[in-house]
């Protein structure tokens, strides 16, 4: 569905029912060069469970309009603004990479309305290589080879994926093309310049699950463990022989864990 | 930071899609020879159904041991996913039927196997699909072809069987500049010998049967999404989508939109939930498992067809008995240069040549051949003779003939992996004897 925010078009995924207020709201916050297909899955677990789900595509993403912004506060303003263009009562924030970075800020934003945080491949500190980032900057293709050699565990690398048929390693390079030269640099400065994870878990009061995947190199697992541990409650979940990508590599343990706080 | 690499061609032809077995640990891809697939649970049932969970329903729509063909065949074409399908052809009809239906209009080359001729001419007509078939060296031709209500650019990567070399750069600026995909049936390459998605192309279509199995014992297709299209911004010049079947509300999947959802793999993904599903075209698990041991040595198989076919080719260019010789491989091809660019590893190991003497020189050429056999297929390690005019291509009337360029001269060669002197040998024989009368 297409949404405006600040005047600006937003396009979410609904988990294939129409968004209806007056539901708690699931809201997927995409990671780096990334959009809302990444949370098909889950998107649609939830939007036939009771509860409304939206996956927006950040500004300069997807099929979203604006330009991308350009740090992670600025992005969990966008996320409060949304929220409260859609007149949201109860959101539970759910963020893979840079998207769990943005749901933390966001839930302190938001207070008592943010009624569950779920943080997948996440870290207290998400700082990106010079060669990275200077190569998504400048758009070429190996910033693309770059994270792909690190965000998957075996089915992603090798091949074995539970989607039939669906190569996640040619799947994630289109979507990385699509924000080569663009948000790709962006998102990634953001991360890499993002160092308030300290108070913003400090500020969190909602149920929250920590999700990593057991064999995630971009965001290892002990750093996930790190921030769980300064977020009072916080449960975490580690999912086996899995990856950065655990919504799509894992994506049945993926809900089931989001499932505890939502 | 360390540079990630892919695994390289010759590695995934062997492990991509694979996962040693999780219930017995066996190496080898097992044949997964059943029907369906018994529920955890109520709760996981419906997730399934409802597209919440991925995972196998009914071996129609998907299956353990074809998930693994899918999954390399996309590797190894770089591509998102991919579909297998009964037969090449079924891959073929289910492409065209994922993009189009009544009213739907295709381009393609003229110089295309006689299956997908066919099909293309007489079968989908009564569907309501036209199709209007130029020359493949003509990017103008394919740029003039073009109207409101086409759907899709066809062309194989090799045709058939002229051995005309696809410029599939040009050809797909030529249908990308009016927001129209780009599908090559890249049989006669594989991917050893091109990505076609490398060069732009949108969707890749393959009879396994051929080449990629190699053996010649099973018959099997495979469609592959490159994932770059962008259907939801292709749209008429109203404003009207072209491809609402990707991009529009699917009453069949509960209001699905597939552009929505999947993005890059939209197209892939309605292939198998739609077309799967209502067409039934699915390829069995024991021909997967087939193609698959070929797909294993596709590489070492593809060199030493390539490094043969060569030497073929260079051997009847020479011959006197031979008028003219028709593979890329040959400075005399007109493609010679572009074969250079597109398939750098080799121009494949299909050729033809014309026989002096005609059609009955023709007969007495085939009758003395002893390594080569006389079949209606290509691909197979073994070597293979036809003369289409008799068999492939004998539903075209004559004035189609000479446009597909098939003389009643023209004999077809599928080179295997013999030991190329034996097949030289084979054919300096024949080739004599054709021409005593």
């Amino acid at each position: 569905m297409e949404f405006s925010v600040a005047g600006s078009r937003v396009f979410a995924a609904t988990g294939g029912k129409p968004f209806e207020g007056g539901k708690r709201t699931l809201v997927f916050l995409h990671g780096a060069g990334m959009d809302h297909t990444v949370w098909s899955f889950q998107a649609r677990r939830f939007a036939h469970r009771n509860r409304a789900a939206l996956a927006p595509d950040f500004p300069g993403h997807g099929r979203s309009g604006g330009e991308a912004l350009r740090s992670i506060a600025d992005m969990a303003a966008w996320v409060a603004a949304f929220v409260d263009a859609l007149k949201i009562e109860e959101t539970v924030l759910v963020g893979h990479s840079m998207g769990s970075l943005v749901a933390l800020e966001a839930a302190g934003i938001l207070g008592a309305r943010a009624r569950g945080l779920a943080l997948i491949g996440t870290a207290a500190r998400m700082a990106v290589h010079p060669d990275l980032l200077a190569a998504a900057r400048n758009g070429e293709a190996r910033a693309a080879d770059m994270i792909l050699g690190w965000s998957f565990g075996e089915r992603g690398t090798v091949g074995g994926n539970i989607a039939p048929g669906v190569w996640m390693q040619g799947a994630g390079r289109r979507l990385l093309e699509r924000a080569l030269g663009g948000a790709l640099g962006s998102d990634l400065a953001a991360c890499d310049a993002y160092t308030g994870s300290d108070k913003a878990a400090a500020r969190v009061r909602c149920p929250t699950v920590v999700v990593w995947g057991a064999a995630d190199r971009m965001t290892p697992p002990a750093e996930g463990q790190r921030l769980a541990s300064a977020i009072a409650g916080a449960k975490t979940v580690a999912v086996p022989k899995c990856g950065h990508m655990a919504m799509i590599e894992e994506p049945a343990a993926v809900s089931a864990a989001i499932a505890e706080i939502a | 930071m360390a540079e990630h690499k892919d695994f390289r061609f010759d590695t995934l032809s062997l492990h991509a899609g694979q996962q040693p077995d999780p219930a017995t640990g066996a190496r080898a891809v097992p044949i997964y020879q059943t029907t369906s697939y018994v529920f955890e649970g109520v709760d996981q049932a419906a997730e399934l159904f409802n597209l919440e969970r991925p995972g196998h329903i009914y071996s129609r729509i998907s299956n353990p041991t074809v998930a693994v063909l899918e999954e390399r065949l996309a590797a190894l074409e770089g591509g998102v996913g991919a579909v297998a399908t009964a037969s090449g052809q079924a891959a073929l009809c289910l492409a065209v039927a994922t993009l189009m239906g009544s009213g739907g209009h295709i381009v393609s080359a003229r110089s295309i196997y006689g299956g997908s001729h066919n099909v293309f001419n007489y079968t989908f007509p009564r569907f309501g699909i036209a199709t209007t078939f130029v020359d493949v060296r003509d990017p103008n031709a394919f740029r003039a072809a073009i109207r409101p209500e086409t759907r899709l650019v066809f062309a194989e990567v090799l045709g058939n069987p002229g051995l005309e070399v696809l410029d599939i750069p040009v050809v797909t600026e030529v249908a990308h500049a009016h927001r129209l995909p780009l599908m090559v049936d890249a049989t006669f390459a594989t991917p050893y010998l091109c990505r076609p998605f490398d060069w732009g192309a949108d969707i890749v279509m393959h009879s396994a049967t051929k080449f990629l199995g190699g053996h010649g014992v099973a018959i099997a297709g495979i469609l592959v999404d490159g994932g770059r299209f962008d259907w939801a911004a292709a749209r008429g010049a109203n404003g009207t989508p072209l491809f609402p079947t990707l991009t529009e509300p699917y009453p069949g999947y509960h209001g699905l939109v597939f552009a929505d959802e999947y993005g890059p793999a939209a197209f892939i993904s309605r292939a198998r939930a739609e077309g799967l599903r209502d067409f039934g075209a699915c390829l069995s698990p024991a021909n997967a498992f087939y193609i698959l041991q070929g797909i294993e040595t596709l590489p070492v198989r593809m060199a030493r067809h390539v490094a043969n076919a060569e030497a073929v080719a260079a051997f009847l260019a020479t011959h006197s008995a031979v008028s003219w010789v028709n593979h890329p491989s040959l400075s005399s091809h007109p493609d010679h240069a572009l074969a250079k660019k597109i398939l750098p590893k080799g121009a494949g190991a299909i050729m033809s040549f014309g026989i002096k003497g005609g059609r009955e020189a023709g007969r007495r050429f085939i009758e003395r051949l002893k390594v080569f056999s006389h079949l209606a297929n290509v691909g197979d390690a073994k070597s293979l003779v036809i003369h289409p005019a008799s068999t492939t291509h004998q539903q075209m009337d004559g004035q189609a003939l000479k446009a597909a360029g098939v003389g009643e001269d023209l004999v077809r060669l599928s080179i295997g992996l013999e030991d190329p002197s034996d097949l030289i040998e084979d054919l300096g024989r024949a080739l004599k004897a054709s021409q005593k009368a």
